[in-house]
């Protein structure tokens, strides 16, 4: 049994959040293990590792995708977005982050950053969401803490502060 | 002066960190540690006849396997019995690793330690254990049977038996001129927390130490238990609670193996070692609850007023009991809600199944009893052809009845005696809510539609914030920062804003000064968990006396300072100043500076309290015989009893006449919770235990096959609800105060979710017009209800 005794190792290079960053890893390793434990960006979590709940949900060329249900190497050369990339500074919020915080739209947080990211992608396609088409953008979503009531609210305001911010720099 | 911080529906402190990917919770640590995976029993109940562990060694990055044998001295023996109760005569614990048999799907077998998780795994794929099977006992009916046994020396597979009266009960039923008796049936849920149980282990071997990181709901309880078991001094081990994604009850078990076998591995290897528990793992191998089988005897007058309750129930306790009968003492007697019972009676055997362990989930045996109670009161409603509402109310204790004593014994020990609560306001406010008084008129209009809907009621009472106490620290730094600590630990119930918001009323500084530490032994030694909607109450009332003890000592400084009595004297942003004279002022800040007698100046605002400063009296010591250095202070709140908070729900359900779909059009919650330290933080308990009750009514349940196999251990197959399940929730609240506490505050966590079960049984059974007896209701179990109910008139027609 010396098969599987050493496992053979692959230089990985994405560009995540607009950097160019390589790691060896094997040719198993998760999108989302990879993000967080060689890459060291943990604000993409792990809540089910069967892609149902969206917790790893990460932005892969800018569309939504499960971080949990992609090989690291076959994103090679692909461009990911995780919530470090949505926004890293407690002090300056996106629009999404912003209107989570107003509306309490998070209580433990765990399954936040997957709606982060799904919801900032979301607001691209669809600037003006009413709250029932806000409810079903998140409706891939799980959170057990919320009800999602305030999510939805949170998306909608969300919209507004996109808007809000538009009007300030204009 | 500054707007009063309790009450105010201030954002949350915690946000900004969580929302922006600097969270930490136990995964994010230890990058670089040791990972753990665990091999795990895949049958309900065996003996296991030999471990083959020899291929797991041959891969590369394994540093280590351990079974039963390699446990040494403690590690070794049963887990603690938690909770110990006189009637919880037959405990019975496992073992951090199975010695000779296993007893529920997923009970660890053999430990892993390895480079990663991914190696970990593939050595736990090489171990051979063999297995004698024995066959299983699944489910409450055939663990009443006992044709077989759980432990063969628990007879009847009755871990324990618990009977409470007040009152004859059988000399009331026996007079009583209506009775009715209801076999009631509530299936198994779970806590499901989106991020599941984890450890981190640092052993520092120069210091002979332990930091021990764990996604806890108790990190005292934790660091007891473990130094316990490792046999370390209390003051080697740390238990260090970072951010956790989520309890609902289920981390506040402990010592979970994992959180002993981890730091004891990482002592015997001398390295960081971690494990973090996958979804699957936590299906089968952490804790469920609710399961129920209940009947119901109740004797009632002709204006459908109790006259005696007599309730048995059984309840499955999986395969170990180490947090005692904690959850059917509370349905036992939390059952009662708001109403005055007339004799009561309640006896409850708590059985063993082969199943993972039951211990609370958000409600704790309270969504049970109120399930019982609630499906009674629509019983003798439609017994007697009364309106739902009338019923309760002429049941209700009311508010001039208040404290009132049940006579019965709660979970803490101490007697079931709620202290405030205006129930026919509640049920008033329902009403008005939900349109109660007009609902004929819609359901008649839907009929014509072609459309069923059923409107729905249920009332609860829950004893939160029991003791037996939680401590809090206030520090006041000379940069005017104030640090507050309490050990119970937080899981998104945004502590460190509520706790805040308390501190910085009482002390009279800046919310943004103010920054809260929970669940980390470093900071607060004593404490006790967060549990039963306790943090605020109890926490919250320990952190402003805290606050006191620092107000007093800051006043009394500052008024030596500037030569008034301190009674003259206010606090406003951080700033000491004389009534009315506010020109006249000291900054909290200096005060801090001085309340630390100095030898060496480490900043220049240091140097006001060095020896040569001049600011003293000579013939006084720097610190008097009574008086301790620092602008400090701690306190701790012990309440006598537990504080009652309640709460009323009533559903608009519609039933598709053909699919039986079951979808719920309106939801709307009255909720008493007391004084309200933050209206948007409760509206957000109340949104999320909802959300877990419909859940728990709807879609959720354990599917165990007669061999004990969790059929439906992932996402895929247990139904947590997702944004397109859950309904919007219309919130009114009351703000009875508890009498009980200084700030008035009463519990909020769990609420939500307690009628929930209740509400929808209540309204499907109004649309349909025939009994609902078991929950959760699928739409198939709704279909097979029609068709055996098909021929038989409608029995409930002309009952709302």
């Amino acid at each position: 049994m010396t098969d599987a005794a050493t496992e053979q190792k692959l230089d990985i290079t994405l560009t995540v959040n607009g950097v160019r960053r390589t790691a060896s890893a094997p040719a198993r390793r998760l999108l989302s293990d990879f993000l967080r434990h060689d890459l060291g960006l943990t604000g993409t979590h792990v809540g089910c590792e069967h892609g149902v709940c969206g917790a790893c949900t990460v932005l892969l060329d800018g569309e939504p995708a499960r971080a949990c249900l992609v090989f690291a190497v076959t994103a090679q050369a692909h461009e990911i977005t995780t919530v470090e990339g949505i926004g890293n500074d407690p002090a300056n919020l996106s629009p999404v982050q912003q209107a989570f915080a107003e509306c309490h739209a998070l209580q433990c947080g765990f399954c936040t950053p997957g709606f982060v990211t799904t919801i900032t992608a979301y607001l691209d396609e669809n600037p003006r969401p009413t709250p029932e088409e806000a409810r079903e953008a998140i409706s891939g979503n799980l959170c057990r803490c919320t009800g999602y009531q305030n999510i939805v609210k949170a998306v909608v305001r969300a919209s507004e502060i996109v808007r809000e911010r538009e009007e300030e720099t204009r | 002066m500054t707007t009063r911080q309790v009450g105010e529906p201030v954002q949350r402190r915690e946000d900004p960190r969580l929302l922006t990917g600097n969270g930490r919770y136990l995964d994010d640590l230890g990058l670089g540690a040791l990972q753990a995976a665990f091999v795990r029993s895949p049958h309900a109940h065996a003996r296991i006849v030999d471990i083959d562990i020899d291929d797991a060694w041959e891969l590369d990055g394994v540093e280590a396997v351990y079974t039963w044998e390699d446990l040494d001295g403690r590690v070794g023996e049963p887990l603690p019995v938690l909770i110990p109760h006189p009637a919880l005569t037959h405990p019975r614990t496992g073992y951090c690793l199975a010695k000779s048999e296993v007893n529920h799907v997923g009970e660890a077998v053999v430990m892993v330690v390895a480079r990663d998780r991914y190696v970990a795994e593939d050595a736990c794929g090489r171990i051979q254990v063999t297995y004698e099977t024995l066959k299983p006992v699944v489910g409450l009916e055939n663990a009443r049977a006992a044709e077989r046994l759980v432990h063969d020396d628990a007879p009847g597979n009755v871990a324990a038996n618990l009977l409470q009266e007040v009152g004859d009960v059988d000399t009331a039923m026996a007079a009583a001129p209506n009775t009715l008796t209801l076999e009631l049936e509530i299936e198994r849920s779970a806590c499901m927390p989106m991020e599941g149980k984890g450890v981190y282990a640092r052993w520092d071997a120069d210091d002979a130490s332990l930091r021990l990181y764990s996604s806890t709901q108790t990190s005292t309880g934790v660091r007891a238990a473990v130094a316990a078991k490792l046999e370390m001094p209390l003051a080697k081990v740390e238990v260090v609670t970072p951010d956790v994604g989520g309890g609902f009850g289920v981390k506040i078990m402990h010592p979970w193996p994992e959180e002993v076998l981890v730091p004891w591995a990482a002592r015997r290897l001398g390295r960081d070692v971690k494990w973090t528990e996958d979804r699957r793992e936590h299906f089968v191998s952490s804790a469920h609850e609710r399961g129920q089988l209940q009947e119901v005897t109740v004797g009632f007058d002709d204006d459908g007023r109790l006259l005696a309750l007599d309730v048995r129930f059984w309840h499955d306790n999986g395969a170990y009991t180490p947090y005692g009968i904690i959850v059917p003492i509370i349905t036992a007697t939390q059952l009662l809600g708001p109403y005055k019972p007339g004799a009561y009676r309640v006896e409850f055997w708590s059985l063993y199944t082969n199943t993972v362990l039951v211990t609370p989930y958000r409600g704790a045996g309270r969504p049970q009893g109120c399930y019982a109670m609630e499906r009674t009161m629509d019983a003798i409603a439609a017994h007697l052809g009364l309106d739902r509402t009338e019923v309760r109310s002429r049941n209700f204790i009311q508010p001039d009845e208040m404290p009132y004593d049940h006579g019965l014994m709660f979970q803490d020990g101490r007697p079931l005696k709620y202290d405030s609560g205006d129930f026919p306001a509640s049920l008033a406010k329902l009403k008005d809510l939900v349109g109660w008084d007009d609902f004929a008129a819609y359901r008649e209009q839907a009929a014509r539609e072609g459309r069923k809907v059923g409107l729905g009621i249920g009332c609860y009472v829950e004893g939160t914030g029991v003791g037996p106490y939680e401590g809090g620290h206030v520090q006041v730094e000379t940069n005017g920062r104030v640090n507050v600590a309490t050990g119970l630990t937080t899981q998104g119930q945004g502590h460190q804003t509520v706790l805040a918001q308390i501190v910085a009323d009482q002390l009279g500084v800046r919310l943004e000064d103010v920054h809260v530490t929970t669940g980390d032994t470093r900071r607060m030694a004593y404490a006790v968990g967060t549990f039963a909607s306790r943090g605020a109450v109890m926490s919250g009332n320990a952190v402003a006396l805290a606050a006191k003890v620092v107000r007093d000592k800051a006043l009394r400084i500052a008024a030596d300072a500037l030569e008034v009595s301190p009674d003259d004297l206010e606090i406003t942003d951080g700033v000491i100043s004389v009534k009315g004279a506010p020109g006249t002022s000291i900054d909290l800040k200096t005060i801090a500076v001085m309340s630390n007698p100095l030898r060496y100046a480490f900043d220049t605002a240091a140097q006001a309290a060095t020896q040569f400063s001049g600011a003293f009296d000579p013939d006084k010591p720097p610190v008097a015989d009574d008086d301790e250095p620092g602008l400090e202070g701690q306190d701790f709140y012990s309440p006598t009893q537990a504080t009652f908070a309640n709460g009323m729900h009533a559903a608009v359900v519609e039933t598709d006449p053909v699919t039986a779909e079951i979808r719920i059009l309106r939801y709307c919650v009255i909720h008493d919770c007391g004084v309200m330290v933050n209206p948007m933080i409760v509206e957000g308990q109340v949104h999320g235990g909802v959300a877990q009750g419909v859940g728990g009514a709807l879609y959720e349940r354990m599917v165990y096959d007669e061999g004990g196999q969790l059929l439906n251990a992932s996402f895929m197959d247990f139904l947590v609800p997702y944004a397109s399940e859950v309904p919007h929730v219309e919130t009114d609240h009351l703000e009875t105060p508890s009498p009980l506490n200084p700030l008035g505050l009463k519990g909020a966590g769990e609420a939500g979710t307690i009628p929930v079960t209740a509400v929808i049984a209540s309204a499907v059974e109004d649309a349909e017009g025939f009994p609902i007896r078991s929950m959760p209701i699928s739409p198939a179990e709704l279909w097979e209800l029609r068709r055996q109910h098909s021929s038989v008139p409608a029995a409930l027609e002309g009952a709302s």
